[in-house]
């Protein structure tokens, strides 16, 4: 997931539209149980772009957070301590949220879930080694973020590399030997994903018969398809977001192709049966993406956060609500660490450093799958493979491990 | 037979771009006036299609009949408002009216119907025809006849009827043409209708190929368009005809060679090196200016 992209911000439009009324910097005490400020609550900066241009990615991993330290405090908080969210909008700007980090830490938080996007959240990580400020950052998906120079800096999200080695590991479990490619040339996050995808793929032995580029704004891939067709791959890759790849699919199977589609992430929001869908559920047969989360998700834990969300805030989930959750599960559950191992004072640089350990050392079963930190700030997850039932459901095919 | 599919896209795509192509010529024909507004037509066109069918449910042939009206009547309309006042001031104003028409549409659209993608549904069952090892898109074929009869009709209408007879006749000389009893201001607005029902068919070939309707869908297809009439010659019917198929053709051939990052490249340099060679297009006349 990369932010540059417009077309990615539109599947959580609705959200940022419902909430842009609320708000833009508001200290709220996430239960109304306890009393702000008071040395028995555990104050936690919460910081992303609540506001402005990017909101739609800040507000739902907002809400997932909130919800998580809600639920925490009504069954009795963090190692019997009340959680006190200290909620700051910096507004998509790197100098702005290098602001807010510096009012939070005044503020004597302990830990930070934040920022969202890239570039601010590159510049806070920055400023935070210098405090060892833990900091856990929902879905910044940049390689950069967690290579600051320190430990303190962590992700609940996996990186687009990753995919890319995913999908041509899937292809190679499935026996597709033959995979054309067709990607946007001028987007990071598809050049990215397909260069990791052709790497991997020549260590499984898949040949990449054809590799056909176009620019944003176009519509008609035909000749692009006609030509990958002509080598007869077993499957397409295309690690392009749901409009590009909707045109694409519907184009490739009017061209008559039947064999198999895989993507990344950026096919989030292709198919809604209830609302709309970028290509048809028949059209979408044999198609196969990877995803950290999906609301079809028939495990038990990831259906009890989609009702308990509905519950709350009236809308199905997105996978950026269930990142905020997770993150902020991860920030507890370091907390919760650092307060078993008998830390008195969690601001002060022993606190800290126990928190930044006890992430680094613990495992947490998130709503996005399993989490934990092998190596540095990257994790270790299980991703979801998704496809579509015949009218277009999805439908999670597997649950892939972590893989180095 | 890889070859044989991408002259069938090569001769889609152009199709498409010579529909919207004859729209600008027809206008640029009588009142010399470059209408930035086209392909912002062609995006309403299918907005059309979309409300009537995934928003209301009717039936494709209705969404058909009232994206082709609904472009005309609009056509009309930005004349009426936009254009006619300005007839006497300078081309200039008119121009930039043009522009001004387009943004209004554009952002008009995003209001409405938000930044989004609408997916506008199938009319028919397009599934692939199959000719031994060649699978042709109906749709395709379709884009293709569509386009045929199109220019026929239009060639006709311009070239043997009284209103085409009109048409040709303001075009040559406004001011004698009202001398000699035709009205002007009709013959316009009859021109503007023709070429946004143009436009509506192309709106409806395009949401048929591509399936989904942006707000600014309309700014890469009309610039293309209007490529394509200024390399035909523009005022020509059969040149627009001409320099759509060749920017499909174009479009089509790069990137089957794997140079499709450069099509859009290609195109305008096509324009360029017509244009240094003969300046009025392939089919285009001189015409002296009456200073």
């Amino acid at each position: 997931m990369r932010f540059e992209k417009i077309s990615r911000r539109s599947f959580v439009r609705l959200m940022g539209v419902t909430a842009a009324g609320m708000g833009s910097s508001v200290v709220v005490t996430a239960c109304g149980g306890s009393s702000g400020g008071s040395s028995d609550t555990i104050k936690i900066g919460v910081m992303g772009p609540y506001s402005g241009d990017v909101a739609q990615y800040g507000l739902p991993c907002r809400y997932g957070a909130e919800l998580y330290f809600e639920q925490i405090n009504s069954q009795g908080g963090i190692g019997g301590k009340q959680v006190e969210l200290n909620e700051q909008d910096e507004k998509g700007d790197a100098t702005e949220a290098v602001n807010v980090y510096n009012k939070l830490v005044e503020d004597g938080v302990v830990a930070i879930l934040g920022d969202i996007t890239s570039t601010p959240t590159i510049a806070v990580a920055q400023a935070s080694v210098a405090d060892n400020m833990p900091m856990v950052t929902p879905v910044a998906t940049a390689a950069d973020v967690v290579n600051q120079g320190g430990n303190n800096v962590f992700r609940a999200c996996f990186t687009d590399p990753y995919q890319g080695k995913l999908m041509a590991d899937f292809a190679a479990e499935r026996g597709l030997k033959t995979v054309g490619i067709i990607y946007n040339v001028g987007g990071d996050y598809e050049v990215g994903v397909t260069e990791a995808f052709k790497d991997e793929a020549a260590k499984k032995g898949i040949s990449i018969t054809s590799e056909q580029a176009y620019q944003a704004g176009d519509a008609d891939f035909n000749s692009q398809i006609t030509s990958i067709l002509s080598t007869s791959p077993d499957a397409i890759f295309c690690p392009n977001y749901y409009q590009d790849t909707g045109k694409i699919i519907t184009q490739a199977r009017k061209q008559g192709f039947s064999g198999s589609f895989i993507g990344t992430d950026g096919w989030t929001a292709i198919s809604n049966p209830e609302g709309q869908s970028y290509a048809s559920g028949q059209d979408l047969q044999n198609c196969y993406y990877c995803a950290a989360f999906s609301a079809n998700d028939e495990d038990e834990k990831v259906q009890q956060f989609v009702s308990d969300y509905k519950a709350k805030f009236n809308e199905t989930p997105t996978s950026f609500c269930a990142m905020g959750y997770d993150a902020a599960m991860v920030l507890a559950e370091g907390i919760k660490a650092a307060l078993d191992s008998g830390v008195s004072d969690l601001a002060s640089d022993d606190g800290r450093q126990a928190i930044i350990d006890g992430i680094k050392n613990g495992t947490v079963d998130g709503v996005s799958g399993q989490i934990s930190y092998p190596k540095n700030g990257d994790p270790a997850k299980s991703t979801l493979i998704i496809g579509f039932e015949p009218d277009g459901t999805e439908k999670v095919e597997e649950s892939v491990p972590y893989q180095e | 037979m890889t070859f044989l599919t991408q002259v069938l896209n090569g001769l889609q795509l152009g199709s498409i771009y010579a529909l919207v192509a004859l729209g600008y010529t027809m206008v640029y024909g009588i009142i010399l006036l470059l209408n930035f507004a086209h392909g912002d037509i062609i995006m309403v066109g299918a907005y059309i299609s979309w409300i009537v069918m995934a928003q209301m449910g009717f039936h494709p042939a209705i969404a058909i009949l009232l994206s082709v009206v609904g472009c005309t009547l609009l056509g009309v309309m930005i004349d009426k408002v936009a254009y006619a006042p300005l007839r006497n001031a300078p081309r200039l104003s008119i121009l930039i009216t043009a522009i001004g028409v387009s943004y209004f549409l554009e952002n008009g659209a995003q209001l409405v119907f938000g930044a989004d993608a609408k997916v506008v549904p199938p009319y028919f069952d397009a599934s692939p025809l199959s000719f031994g090892s060649v699978q042709l898109s109906p749709i395709a074929l379709l884009t293709i006849a569509v386009t045929v009869v199109s220019t026929a009709i239009l060639t006709f209408l311009v070239q043997k009827t009284k209103l085409g007879k009109a048409m040709r006749a303001v075009s040559e000389d406004m001011g004698a043409a009202r001398l000699m009893g035709i009205n002007v201001n009709t013959t316009i607005s009859f021109t503007f209708a023709v070429g946004s029902a143009l436009a509506g068919i192309g709106a409806v070939l395009y949401a048929m190929a591509y399936t989904q309707a942006t707000p600014t869908m309309g700014i890469m297809l009309g610039t293309k368009a209007f490529v394509a009439a200024v390399l035909g010659g523009i005022g020509s019917i059969p040149g627009a005809v001409i320099g759509g198929l060749l920017v499909g053709f174009a479009e089509v051939f790069v990137s089957a060679i794997g140079l499709s990052v450069w099509k859009d490249a290609v195109v305008f340099l096509l324009l360029i090196i017509v244009l240094i060679v003969r300046p009025t297009g392939i089919l285009g006349r001189t015409m002296n200016e009456k200073v």
